[in-house]
């Protein structure tokens, strides 16, 4: 979550909380699978079937859609557009933003509907943005941690 | 804002390529797409038009290497650099960890880079930031063309606050992963110092 300058972190044992939620609500929405993405495009936790899937390239689309959504809700007056569907012939996308800076996106095919998806997906949210926000506490540990990167370290970053 | 992920051991870093239309932004990511360990990039996504202009954003996702355990991710983005674009560019400069301004070095763009960088700086401040804490490199590109103005007047003009600078030539892979490396090195020294390091 955000931490006092504005960065995230997020824990191993918070990342398996969320994990199992978007566990439970792909077999629940008989979905394929599901995402966590902040609206800077980064993927905070994924669960279902992705492997061959380009999750970096979703995320970072995804924040790029919502944001623009955004934009054009306020253009005609609304706060914001809470749910977007892709329709696809195959595949479908439903995503939804969950309270400040968390999307989250389900993918789904023909063993489950539009209805039965936003349906799982509604229950869900309010656990999900709960443990996100639970996720906030634990900030100091990581501070330390990182404190301990020398200038030196990132001198010696390969360049390529 | 960067997002640190202690299940995958990740730091990620959002780096934004700003800077006038036509300045070498896309073509920056073209050429560390085209030069970079295959297994150190994502794919290079573009939202052009089909005149092959910037029209939401070129993103690239890099690991540039460990530190202390941590893989160090950057999502590369580029703004679009046409005037109409500013609401693009707002969006896609939320929660940047860095900024490369790239500049065209071409004397009849000069009223393009200054327009530009005063948009970045009036587009930062909206956001409750400034150049004066945000990790900023200037890069002045095109540099193999005649007509360029000296590098001590871009200094003077551009660079007020004296942040690090390299000269470029984009499209001959010259001085892009100089700038990549300045950037990426400024953004993790800055986390470093927001963590009390």
């Amino acid at each position: 979550m955000d931490g006092p300058w504005g960065d995230l972190f997020l824990f191993a044992e918070d990342e398996q909380r969320l994990v199992g939620l978007l566990t439970r609500l792909c077999a629940d929405a008989k979905a394929r699978a599901a995402f966590l993405v902040d609206r800077n495009g980064r993927l905070l936790a994924e669960a279902g079937e992705s492997a061959g899937l380009d999750t970096t390239s979703l995320a970072s689309l995804v924040a790029g859609s919502i944001a623009a959504t955004g934009g054009l809700a306020r253009l005609v007056g609304e706060r914001a557009f809470s749910g977007l569907f892709h329709e696809g012939e195959r595949s479908h996308l439903y995503v939804t933003v969950l309270g400040d800076g968390l999307i989250l996106v389900v993918s789904f095919d023909r063993n489950s509907s539009a209805g039965l998806v936003r349906f799982r997906v509604r229950r869900a949210s309010e656990e999900i943005g709960q443990a996100f926000a639970e996720v906030t506490g634990r900030v100091a540990g990581a501070q330390s941690e990182l404190a301990q990167i020398t200038d030196e370290d990132i001198e010696n970053l390969p360049s390529s | 804002m960067s997002f640190i992920n202690y299940a995958t051991r990740e730091i990620n870093c959002k780096l934004v390529y700003y800077g006038p239309g036509l300045g070498g932004k896309t073509t920056n990511l073209q050429q560390i797409y085209a030069h970079i360990d295959p297994k150190a990039k994502g794919k290079l996504i573009s939202l052009a038009t089909k005149a092959e202009r910037t029209l939401f954003f070129d993103f690239l996702p890099l690991d540039l290497g460990t530190v202390r355990g941590f893989k160090t991710r950057f999502h590369l983005y580029t703004v679009p650099g046409q005037v109409f674009y500013d609401a693009s560019r707002k969006l896609i400069l939320k929660g940047a960890d860095g900024v490369v301004f790239v500049a065209d070095s071409q004397i009849e763009r000069m009223e393009a880079n200054l327009e530009s960088l005063e948009n970045l700086e009036g587009n930062l401040a909206e956001q409750g930031q400034s150049l004066d804490t945000m990790p900023h490199v200037m890069q002045y590109n095109k540099r193999d063309l005649p007509n360029i103005v000296p590098v001590p007047e871009l200094q003077a003009a551009l660079n007020k606050r004296n942040a690090p600078w390299s000269e470029a030539c984009a499209t001959q892979n010259a001085g892009v992963f100089e700038t990549l490396k300045t950037a990426a090195k400024l953004v993790l020294l800055d986390l470093k110092k927001k963590t009390g390091g």
